[in-house]
This record gives structure tokens, sequence and C-alpha cells, in this order.
């Protein structure tokens, strides 16, 4: 081609590039490779477009930002209440930069919004991976590779919601050193380790200051690019649909659709995150004033990220729970929900993946995803999850609930403190119950077609409703799924009657897996079909014309006397899903 | 529940299809895949008129983002923040709404353009197994054990062996052991137990500083109160960490109210009603500063802990285990509050060695 017409200058910067870097191989690999399309992947990409938001502002920020705890006396003329007032300089530089910095205010209120966004797209991006079943091997790398990036993104909030050194941040801190004074042997010399001295010291501000601008980020920015490196190499994961199967993927390519898309969400996050930022006022510290450990105002939450460890903290019961032990103090009442309830949260999510394929018994590769109802058990221990963290973050926001709606605040805490327990189990039954209810309805709907509205009267008075049935696509979607067994496990004796190694654990997850999948529906198959068909309704319908009815000779399925009804015909003792027990 | 009746012996629920004559016989197992649903047209596909539209949408966007570039940087140079809430609101908000239309029209029109002008056909790409075929796994691990074999550490010299990751195990101990030795200051946690309150030290007003006269203190009211110190150790960094210790909490209660307060056998801490609680929290250290007059609650804002402050500050809800400490309080000859010692226990939190 070069021989033929002379080169254009994109074309020899990229044959200067390749000759030395091999880049034509990557760009042959990655130009027209193709990515499925569904709203909700972007959820990721919405974190991801968050974090670059960050790094942007946040880096206009350290340009006026002073990590520093020194007293200073503030000097500037704005806010006039502060005027000779002593605080440390982290205080009085964020003050200066709303106040005096063009767009600094501006900048804040971007950083500190696209944090609150980033955090909440990754929540919702698990969600997404959970309830699809994404995080299945392949998968299961990047599933733990992205939980320790939520735990980093929440470090990363955490860390900078405190740098101002204000009130409602400082008070916050203290919280932490209480909690960490709370950790049995260690505790004490952890709150000297983060604080440098007692509460507060002049240490805390600049080290967190290197935590959020340089470890966290540093360590996330990694994971990041390890996070999208599996995922390309791995391709993306797609929803069930015609012709998707676990060894192709379906979808338009990266150039030029998904380069446009991509960027086109880049610019719009970026300017919803503006848009909030210059028109929602948030985290307006001045009015809070410099950190001083004796005021503290009433009615004050944290960020929402963090509502769930503080609701935690509040709905946890004191007296009786602290125990000495020995002389020595171990405070359950602080432990249990500020250490333990995250702790068990965190560790359900990074053994799920691993813990799921034990009781499928499955190692093949997924990269069709679930939908949700197919897997009962875990789309309701997800919702369950859920639930749980709910009510520990309604729990945080009680003072306001009682002020609102003029509640006693005593009555609110309990009302939590029992849902904590019983609502968790009530949502895990009924998600499961809808699940299967769904399941059923889907094999219901292959094999007897949608509801038309059409109703069709006979000679003899019967009324009948006509049922359609489903296009070819809509039958796959509903029928593509297996439906998981419990594990199959060799019995507990030989033929020679010995006892084997090992069956007891065997007979362990054995159950487990029971409790994951005893309760099941089949996919319709086309048997079932054909059999629904030979019952006579359908055809019987679509065949005869009102006038050439007989009568007696309506449908004399096995179902019984109710022939009429196609609705209800086939669900009766023998409807397959219903196994009956 | 259905699942509380399952026969757990019966572990497989096969779901069987009565097979109704001949008709189970001869059917697959499964629908077919219908394969990728048909490529519908958009109307931009198939009438050049609509093509056209949407060139000329994404155009105007575009233009639109070139003119909220230029509104920011008019909005900079002609509405600098005045120095007051309601200047900076302005700046903020015409710095906000430019950049925004700014980014947003770059971003509606990349979407745009993408939907409605780019090829919108649904391609399929092979997935091959992630496994490495077993041929090349064989060459790997063989590549691997040749390297192994190479370094001569194989099957002999345990000691360089053992050598060799002792030293690689311990050297970051170097690092380590300086840095945490360090980082932690003077690690004096018994630092924890002691408050700067002695005899004699008068009780004052927060921020202010200024003593309190005992008569002062009216039946009902609320004293933040603060040990009296100079003003000038009031600006160093000791005096946060002190203050953070040492905050009280002083309320004067009808003599009669005062049901019991937590001075021991034949001594008295409060005075005339008079009773001075400390202000953190036992539960996680926040400043209990909500006091409801009519009950005699103190009430801690962040967790919702509340204190009896007639009945020895006990516990009478939410998360705390431990009553306030209470300072001893007396009269000096001048008729100032002082302290009569430091706390009987370590204010705020618990910590391990609390008691010890």
């Amino acid at each position: 081609m070069a021989t033929k017409q002379r080169p254009s200058a994109v074309g020899k910067a990229a044959d200067y590039l390749d000759q030395r870097t091999t880049i034509g191989v990557l760009v042959k690999e990655l130009a027209r490779k193709v990515f499925p399309d569904h709203w909700s992947f972007m959820l990721g990409e919405i974190a991801l477009f968050s974090f670059v938001v960050l790094i942007a502002s946040g880096f206009f920020l350290t340009m006026f930002f002073e990590p520093s705890m020194a007293l200073v006396r503030f000097e500037g003329d704005y806010p006039p209440s502060m005027q000779g007032q002593l605080m440390s300089a982290a205080f009085s530089s964020t003050v200066d930069m709303s106040f005096e910095v063009r767009g600094g205010l501006l900048m804040r209120q971007i950083h500190h919004w696209s944090a609150l966004i980033f955090i909440g797209s990754i929540v919702l991006h698990m969600f997404r991976i959970f309830f699809t079943g994404a995080f299945r091997k392949p998968r299961e790398i990047n599933w733990l590779v992205g939980l320790t990036m939520l735990i980093l993104a929440l470090a990363a909030g955490f860390t900078g919601y405190s740098l101002p050194d204000d009130v409602l941040s400082g008070n916050g801190l203290r919280i932490i050193d209480g909690v960490v004074k709370s950790i049995p042997v260690i505790g004490s010399y952890m709150s000297f380790l983060v604080f440098g001295s007692e509460f507060p010291g002049s240490h805390i501000i600049p080290r967190l200051f290197t935590l959020h601008i340089f470890v966290i980020p540093g360590i996330l920015i990694a994971l990041i690019a390890l996070h999208l490196f599996l995922m390309v190499l791995q391709k993306h994961t797609q929803y069930p649909g015609g012709g998707r199967t676990d060894k192709n993927v379906v979808g338009y390519p990266a150039l030029p659709v998904y380069v446009a898309k991509m960027t086109g969400n880049f610019f719009i996050i970026a300017g919803v995150l503006t848009l909030m930022g210059g028109t929602m006022a948030i985290n307006n510290i001045w009015n809070y004033g410099p950190y001083d450990p004796a005021p503290v105002s009433a009615g004050t939450q944290p960020d929402w990220y963090i509502l769930f460890v503080d609701g935690a903290l509040r709905l946890m019961p004191g007296p009786g729970w602290e125990w000495v032990i020995g002389g020595y103090t171990l405070s359950m009442n602080i432990l249990i929900p500020a250490v333990v309830v995250p702790g068990i949260l965190f560790t359900i999510l990074f053994a799920w993946p691993f813990l799921e394929a034990r009781v499928t018994g499955d190692h093949r590769e997924h990269h069709v995803l679930d939908r949700p109802r197919n897997r009962p058990v875990r789309t309701g221990i997800g919702v369950a999850l859920f639930v749980a963290f709910l009510v520990c973050a309604l729990a945080a926001t009680n003072d306001i609930i009682a002020t609102h709606f003029s509640l006693s605040i005593f009555a609110i805490t309990w009302v939590l403190r029992v849902l904590l327990f019983v609502g968790p189990v009530f949502a895990f039954f009924v998600t499961k119950r809808v699940c299967l209810g769904l399941q059923r309805k889907d094999r219901e709907l292959v094999l007897h077609g949608h509801e038309s509205g059409r109703i069709v009267r006979f000679a003899n008075g019967e009324y009948v409703e006509v049922h359609t049935p489903l296009d070819p696509q809509e039958v796959w979607l509903r029928t593509q799924h297996t439906s998981p067994r419990p594990l199959e496990i060799r019995p507990a004796t030989d033929a020679r009657g010995v006892r084997r190694q090992g069956y007891r654990s065997d007979r362990r997850w054995q159950r487990l897996s029971e409790f994951f999948y005893e309760d099941r529906v089949e996919p319709a198959r086309p048997a079932e079909l054909a059999a629904a068909h030979s019952h006579g309704e359908h055809d019987e319908i679509e065949a005869r014309t009102p006038a050439a009815v007989g009568p007696g000779t309506a449908g004399q399925g096995t179902s019984g006397p109710r022939t009429a009804g196609p609705r209800t015909s086939g669900e009766g003792a023998a409807g397959p899903g219903e196994e009956p027990r | 529940m259905s699942e509380n009746q399952n026969n757990p012996a019966d572990t497989s629920h096969e779901v069987t299809v009565t097979p109704e004559a001949g008709t189970a016989v001869g059917h697959p197992e499964r629908f077919p895949d219908p394969g990728v649903p048909d490529h519908k047209h958009r109307l931009t596909d198939t009438d050049p008129r609509a093509a056209k539209r949407a060139e000329r949408t994404v155009t105007i966007l575009f233009v639109l983002s070139i003119l909220g570039t230029v509104g920011s940087i008019v909005a900079y140079v002609m509405v600098p923040p005045d120095g007051t809430t309601s200047g900076v609101r302005l700046s903020t908000l015409l710095l906000g709404l430019c950049l925004a239309v700014s980014l947003l029209g770059i971003g509606i029109a990349g979407i745009h353009w993408a939907k409605s002008l780019m090829g919108d056909k649904e391609m399929v790409q092979e997935r091959h197994p992630l496994a490495t075929n077993e041929e090349d796994r064989a060459i790997a691990v063989q590549d691997l054990n040749e390297g192994l074999a190479d370094s001569g550490v194989v099957g002999r010299r345990g000691v360089l062996k053992g050598a060799f990751f002792g030293a690689l195990a311990l050297f970051p101990l170097a690092i380590a052991v300086p840095l945490i030795g360090s980082v932690g200051g003077d690690w004096n946690v018994s630092k924890f137990k002691h408050t700067m309150w002695k005899n004699g030290t008068r009780l004052a007003i927060d921020p202010s500083g200024r003593p309190i006269k005992a008569a002062d203190v009216t039946v009902g009211s609320v004293f933040h109160v603060i040990p009296e110190t100079t003003e000038e150790f009031r600006s160093t960094h000791e005096w946060i960490n002190e203050k953070s210790k040492a905050v009280v909490l002083m309320v004067r209660l009808n003599p009669e109210d005062l049901r019991t307060d937590q001075s021991p056998e034949g001594e008295t801490w409060s005075h005339e009603g008079i009773v001075a609680y400390s202000k953190i929290c036992t539960h996680v250290g926040c400043p209990v500063a909500l006091y409801e007059q009519q009950t005699h609650h103190l009430l801690c804002p962040c967790h919702q802990s509340t204190f009896d402050i007639a009945d020895s500050a006990k516990v009478v809800f939410g998360p705390a285990n431990r009553r306030l400490p209470q300072l001893p309080i007396t009269v000096d000859d001048e008729g100032y509050l002082v302290a009569q010692d430091d706390f009987a226990e370590p204010i705020g939190p618990s910590f391990w060695e609390r008691l010890k």
C-alpha cells in the first residue's frame, strides 16, 4: 500500500511506532474487539469515570490545600466570624480555597460528590455482578480485585473526609479512635500508631493526606489496570439471549462504537458531577468550624457509605457487653458492630464465588449471565445482606427520624434492633419465593403462551381466552438456563460396609448444597410443550371455529374437568415444576 | 415453606414429566437456540434526511460545548468571588454550569453520534477456553523445571536455600522496626488514664477560660467546662490533647433531685447540687453535649447513649456500657469551683489496659 500512494501522517506515525513496538498486534486484537451492550454494564464505567474526575479535581485541590495541623490564627476576610480564631493550617487553607480561589469551592464540591457517586456506583456494579453470577469461573479473581478496590474506595473516602480538620470530621476521627482502642491487646498501641500520640495529636492530617493522595489512589490505579486487563482478557460477560453462548461474545466492536460511547459517557458523567458540584452545596465546613474536642452538633451523619457501621454502633445495646477478663477490658459493645459486622459482610463477599462453586459442584467457564430468578437462594441471600445493610444505614439516621417524625428515639432503635434480625430472614424467604414464582411463570408462558385478551365463546356457552405462543427468541430466553441440582456424594460405606473417610465433610457440603438447590424449577422442555398441546386446549382452540364445536368435545385433557381454562390446566397434579413431595 | 417438607435422604428432586402417549418421544432435551435476532434498521439507516438531521444535532451539541467553555472563562474573569457566601455561591454556580454545558455537550454529542450514525450491527466473536493448551503447558512446566535446575537450588544445598529465604524474609524488618517504632510517638498508653485535673484546679468556662463561681451557677443551668490554665497554653497542641480528655459538663440540680452521685462513703464530690461529669462518652468518645433539663438525661448526639445525671450518670439507653466518670468538685476560699482531684477512673472509651 505504502508503495502505491503517499502514506498519510497518521499512517507514518503508526508505522514509526509499530517498527519499534509491534503495536500492530495489539491494535489488531483490540480495535474490533466485541463488547456486549447492556445498561447495567455501565455501572462499573460510572465508577471508573468518577475516579478520573476525582483525580482531576483532587489535583486542583492539592494545589491549594495545606496538609498541616500547625495552629494558625485565621487571617482571611471571610467568614468574619472566624477572624482571629485559632485553627489548623488544614482547616484554614480549606476555607481559603473555598472563598479566595476562583473555582475552588466548585472543585471541592465536585470532588466530594464524585466520591459519593464513585462508591455508590461501585456498590451498584457489585450488585449487578453478584445477582447475575458474573463472579463465576473464570472471573473469581476479578471479583476479589473488585472487592479490594471497594475497601480502598471506602478508605479513600474516609481519609479525604477527615482532611479539612473541621468539627464534624474531627468527631469522626475520634469515633475511629474509640473503635481502634476497643481492639483487644493491641488497641491502645494501635491508637498511638494511627495518631502518633494521644488523640488528636499533630500528625494525623499529614498522615491521612499521604494515604489519601498517594498510597490509596496509587494502589487503586494499579488494581483498576488489573481489573480492566482481566476484563479484556476474559472478554465481557453477556446476558442470555438468542445466539449468545458460553463460547461466543455478541455485541458491538470497540472501534468505533465503544470508543465513542465510552468517551461520551465519560463526558456525561463528568458533566453531571460538575452540575452537582456547581449547584448542590456539600460539606460547608465554615459552618461547622475548626476541630475542637468539646463541641459536637446534633443530627450529623457521616457520608452514606459509613452509615452502616455508624448505624450498627447505634443499634448495639451497651450495658452488659463490656467484659472484664483477668483485669483486661473487652468492649464487645464496640467490637461487634464496628469490627465483627463489617468483618462478616466482607468475609461472605470474599468467600462467595468459591462457596457457590463448591456447593454447585461447578467447574465450567461461565460467560452467559444468570437471570437472578434462576438462582433463588443466591438472589435471596444477596437481598438479605442488602436489607441488613439498609437497616444498619437507617439506624444511623435514627435521630433524624426521631426529630422529623416526632417519634421516640428509643422506640425507633428497638424496632430497628428487631428488624436487623427479622428483616434479612424475611427478605430471604420472600425473595426466594418470588424467584421460584417467576421461574414457574417462565414455564407457564413457554407452555401456554401469552394471554392475548381475545375471548372466544363456544356454541356450548363455554368461554376461553386465546393464548398466543411465544416467539422462539422469548422461548429461548425463558428456557436457556440449567437449574442446578444438589450435590450427589458417594455413600458413607462401600460395598463391604467399610466407612469411608471424608464422608462427614462431604455430607456437610451436601447439606449446604441442598439448602441452595433443593427447591428448584426445571426450565420447560419441548416434550412438555408438546404434552401441553396434546392436552388439547390450544390446538383445539386454534383449530375449531366456535360454530364447529360439538358439546363435550372440548379438550378432554388429563387435568380433569377444568379443561376450558388454559391458564389453569397443566398446573394440576402433573405440574412439572411443582414436584409432588 | 415447602423446603421443610423435604425428605433429607432424597436430595435430588428429579422433575419427571409424565409421558403422555407418544409425546415425550422424539423431542429434543431443550428448545433450540434461535440465533442472534434479526438486525433492525434505524430510521437514520433508511432515511437519509433523518441521518442528516442527526448529524446536525451532533454538530449543534459540539458547538454548545464550545460555548460552555467560552462561558466558563468569561465567568472566571467577570464574576470573581467577592468574599461573601453569596458571592462565592454565584461564582461557583456560573463556573459549574458553564463547565457542565461544556462537558455534557461533548458527552451527549458523542453518544448521539454513536447511537444514530455509527454501525449498529451486532457482531459475534468466538471465545476460546482460557486455559493454556496441554502442549504449551508442558513446555512451560519443562521451562520452569529447567530454570530451577539451572539455579542449582533443587534437591541440594539446603543451607543455601534456607539462608536465601531467611535473608529475604528478614530484611523488611530493618525498615519496619524503625518505622513502626517511631510512628507511635512515645507509646505511653498510661496517658489515657490521666487528665490535667488535679486538686485545686479551677473549673473554667469553655472556650473563654473564665473561672466559675459556685454562686453564678443557677439551678438547671448547664456549663461546658475546661480546667483553668493560661491563655498561652491554650494555643498549643498539648492543650488540644489535654482538652480532649479534660472537658467536663457541669449541671446544677435541685439538691433533692440529685438521687445519687459517684462519691464514695465519707466524701462529697458534688457541691450543693452542682455535679460535674466527664463530657467524653464512654462509648467511642464523642462529646456528650445534649442535656435535657426535664429528665436530667444527657444524650450523646453521635450514637444516642443516654446518661442520667441525677443518678450517677448511669447508662439509661444506647450503646455505652459505663457511666460517665464524675469530677469531684468543691469550692475554694474565694468561692470558685475547684476540682478535688483528677477523675477516679480513666475517662472516655474503654481500652484493653483500662483497669490495669
